[in-house]
């Protein structure tokens, strides 16, 4: 069928002002945070209501055209990169918290619900929607369902699949199931389970049932300087061997520490090689007595300046700067490429070491900052893209430090998917048959492979390599890549 | 039967097999439905922990692997799983806990099995050996299998390894106990504790002729607790206070489930707080034991009577069931009874991806 066809099918389901299919339009829709990709789809849809997200899914189907679902488009792996000719399906407006139930402790929210957003309409109830990337800001549980987004407190408190209890989807020929309910228990395979984290290759989530956990009540956090990294990675093991278990363990390396510093004047101990940071939270009387245990513990571990907030706004300082981390790294060079991998921790040593013989041995500067407690790294390789070949170098470097992961027995992505960026390294994590069950499984799910067709599997569809550097919101400080 | 003990061994058996039913060492018999024509296998052989650094939170091990074993693996390096496997005394392996998705008492405070396991290996329905997820704690490549295969009652095939998250075990637990005596007050008393910021490991219901005694578990350091417990006292009111052998004894019985007569049935059924009361008053004509664990999430039930009538009862209200232990019940495809929630496109689909000559059980 033609294209025509297509959009006329399209013009029957949305008005004008949410279907788009002028390349003004269609180009904020080109890529998402991991700019390096951009692809202009045919048309984008608003949808509104759950009935038009299944009309415009079966109006693809029918016409055998690829779609792709996005929220605020914050990927940083490509995940709601358009296809070519495809159809967009923007859910923002898809962005109502259609129940919240404190007794039940769950919320049911729409799929372009900012992930914040559920935070703040459980707050006055004392409670929280615990997976907390730093995009929450503007980032939407439905991708955060897509990719099973992490965050800083994942050790503890899990990823998005550990806070999803059910999901209502649209299957990618516009049939409508429900996933999981309301219970954190269940019986008979875990559906929704493996339906997060799916990156879009499953449909559409339209609805989400959300475990709400009460805010901890007490936090306490030490800050540690080093002056060598491997200092702070041994005290990371020791409180890992202490029977300790923090929400929260963070390092920053020197470089990452220095933009920090430029950006938001956190006032790191001056000269840090590395700094540690060590948050334990929950019950005020537990956390009182773990704190005095936790400091005890970090005196003994060589830290030349070791810190402890004594009111909020010092906390909440020591945590601007490690937010701010990403963004500040753009003050010292105008292009970055962020990594994911994941190492076990007690290879974090070996890792980081491995990672500066290799920065030093390609001449590219890299800044670390990474989620200590679970070995989830962010290398930031550091290049300028105007200069001829830069990001080719770079690419090159951070293609080494991804088999650096694998090696260590780690893993390509912590938090971020596999989406465009890291599909040609999924081969060296899973063998051809791991490969091919989750192929046999895309087809059988997707007969037409129309959702979010070219990601996570090697080999697809290669979309047209265009501009590269921090995403406009990124420049603009709303958004950071973690 | 057969008894085999290498993954390998697994995939040769289920590529000579037309139908092949997994099993462990049969600590939970409902769920094991060998149909005519289908062949039994047994991997109960197929044991020992593959790696375990401490410093890693992690463990991984053959899927025969008894819990306890595991259990006293871990407790060697102060660590656990939070998640109070059930039925360990009793010779309960990982893959059949993963399997049968259960989780005891302890899921209350960081999760149940689904949120503790990394990684899977299984044999799938080609006969291949399939891997999914992986070794460290934090990860997000591929579909996450891992999970898919919590509660699969091995409709998907044979899980033969498994890699799990493990955490430091608190250094001393104590127990809370008081008497509410009507449901609607213990009911009450559990909406306050679980809205309020403490760290319980353990909140139970557990429903006698007396009223409902509500049985809260605190975890931690020693120094801790007895403000803890004060604290508890002045949001629950008057209680008993449980420490060291009591304690350990109290929650030992409710994951092993002593509590339940050999002739009844052991029934899980997944809920909410809200619908406890519903699920009280229609049991409240029966001499069903009755314990609301996590919260409020899952009911256990003793069920005295033949499977079928409480089968129709949970479709009445809309709930789901699976009987675990007890007297055999026919017509009960893995022990799967109330409203079958995985009668949709989804599962059909999965099914039929990964087991398409239908060479596992269908559930």
């Amino acid at each position: 069928m033609s294209a025509r066809a297509f959009l006329n099918d399209l013009a029957a389901i949305f008005p004008k002002g949410r279907l788009l299919t002028d390349p003004s339009q269609l180009a904020a829709y080109e890529s998402d945070a991991l700019t390096a990709y951009r692809t202009t789809p045919r048309a984008v849809v608003l949808p509104q209501t759950v009935d038009e997200v299944v009309a415009a899914v079966r109006a693809c189907h029918t016409h055998q055209v690829p779609f792709v679902a996005r929220g605020s488009g914050t990927s940083l792996s490509g995940g709601s990169l358009p296809v070519a000719e495809g159809l967009v399906i923007g859910l923002n407006r898809l962005n109502r918290i259609l129940r919240l139930d404190p007794a039940e402790r769950l919320a049911v929210v729409e799929p372009g619900v900012i992930n914040l957003a559920v935070t703040q309409a459980a707050a006055p109830h004392g409670l929280y929607y615990a997976p907390d990337p730093s995009s929450q800001l503007i980032c939407t549980i439905g991708g955060n369902v897509a990719f099973n987004s992490g965050g800083a407190h994942c050790l503890k408190y899990g990823m998005t699949s550990n806070h999803v209890l059910g999901i209502k989807a649209v299957l990618p020929d516009g049939e409508v199931v429900q996933l999981g309910g309301e219970s954190l228990e269940s019986v008979g395979p875990d559906w929704h389970g493996l339906f997060v984290g799916n990156e879009g290759l499953f449909g559409v989530a339209v609805e989400v049932t959300l475990r709400l956990l009460p805010k901890p009540e007490s936090f306490r956090t030490v800050l540690a300087a080093y002056r060598s990294m491997q200092q702070a990675g041994d005290a990371v093991a020791a409180v890992v061997a202490s029977g300790l278990l923090p929400g929260a363990m963070e390092i920053m390396d020197r470089l990452a520490l220095q933009a920090a510093e430029a950006a938001v004047h956190a006032n790191y101990p001056a000269g840090a090689a590395a700094v540690l940071i060590v948050e334990l939270d929950g019950e005020a009387q537990a956390v009182e007595a773990e704190f005095q245990h936790l400091r005890r513990l970090i005196e003994r571990t060589g830290a030349y300046e070791v810190r402890v907030p004594t009111t909020e706004a010092e906390r909440q300082t020591i945590w601007k700067g490690r937010r701010s981390a990403f963004s500040a790294v753009g003050r010292l060079s105008p292009d970055y490429i962020v990594q994911d991998g994941v190492v076990p921790r007690s290879k974090l040593g070996q890792a980081l070491a491995e990672i500066d013989a290799l920065s030093a041995r390609h001449g590219i500067r890299v800044a670390n900052v990474f989620h200590a407690g679970d070995g989830n790294l962010h290398p930031l390789i550091l290049f300028d893209g105007r200069q001829p070949g830069a990001h080719d170098r770079a690419e090159s470097l951070a293609a080494e430090i991804m088999r650096l992961c694998i090696r260590l027995g780690g893993s390509i992505t912590g938090e971020h998917g596999v989406g465009m960026e890291k599909r040609t390294y999924m081969p060296d994590l899973f063998s051809p048959v791991d490969l091919d069950v989750m192929w046999q499984l895309r087809c059988v799910v997707d007969d037409l492979q129309i959702a979010n067709r070219g990601k996570m599997f090697p080999g697809g569809e290669a979309p047209a390599l265009g501009h590269s550097g921090p995403h406009p919101l990124e420049r603009a400080g709303i958004i950071s890549r973690e | 039967m057969t008894t085999l003990t290498t993954p390998e061994a697994v995939c040769d058996f289920v590529r000579a097999h037309t139908h092949v039913v997994p099993r462990g060492r049969g600590t939970k018999p409902l769920l094991i439905d060998v149909m005519p024509g289908a062949t039994e296998l047994d991997l109960s052989a197929l044991r020992g922990v593959l790696e375990y650094d401490p410093g890693e939170f992690t463990f991984t091990a053959l899927a025969g692997t008894p819990v306890a074993e595991v259990e006293a693996l871990l407790g060697q390096q102060g660590q656990y799983l939070p998640f109070d496997p059930p039925l360990a005394k009793r010779g309960a392996t990982l893959g059949g806990t993963v399997a049968a998705g259960l989780s005891g008492p302890g899921r209350y405070r960081y999760g149940g099995v689904r949120d503790f396991i990394l990684g899977v290996r299984w044999v799938d329905g080609r006969g291949q050996l399939v891997h999914g997820g992986g070794k460290v704690v934090k990860n997000a490549a591929g579909f996450d299998f891992p999970k898919l295969l919590v509660g699969s009652l091995g409709q998907l095939g044979p899980i033969v390894e498994l890699t799990f998250k493990v955490f430091p075990r608190p250094r001393a637990y104590a127990t809370y106990l008081i008497e509410a005596p009507t449901l609607p007050i213990a009911l009450d008393v559990q909406r306050r504790l679980t809205a309020a910021p403490l760290d319980l490991e353990a909140l139970d219901l557990a429903p006698g002729p007396r009223g409902v005694q509500v049985q809260v578990r605190l975890g931690g350091l020693a120094e801790s607790l007895p403000a803890r417990l004060e604290r508890l006292r002045g949001l629950m009111g008057e209680g008993l206070v449980r420490h060291g052998a009591e304690d350990t004894a109290l929650w030992e019985s409710v994951r092993e489930f002593v509590w339940v007569p050999a002739e009844a049935t052991l029934v899980k059924v997944p809920l909410t707080p809200a619908r406890i009361a519903a699920l009280e008053a229609a049991l409240e004509q029966t001499s069903a034991v009755r314990r609301y664990s996590a919260g409020g999430q899952v009911a256990w039930l003793s069920w005295p009577h033949a499977v079928d009538v409480l089968d129709h009862t949970l479709e009445q209200l809309g709930l789901s069931g699976l009987a675990i232990l007890g007297p055999s019940a026919p017509g009960m495809p893995g022990g799967l009874i109330g409203v079958r929630r995985s009668r949709h496109a989804f599962a059909s689909r999965v099914k039929a991806a990964l087991d398409p000559a239908l060479r596992f059980p269908e559930v």
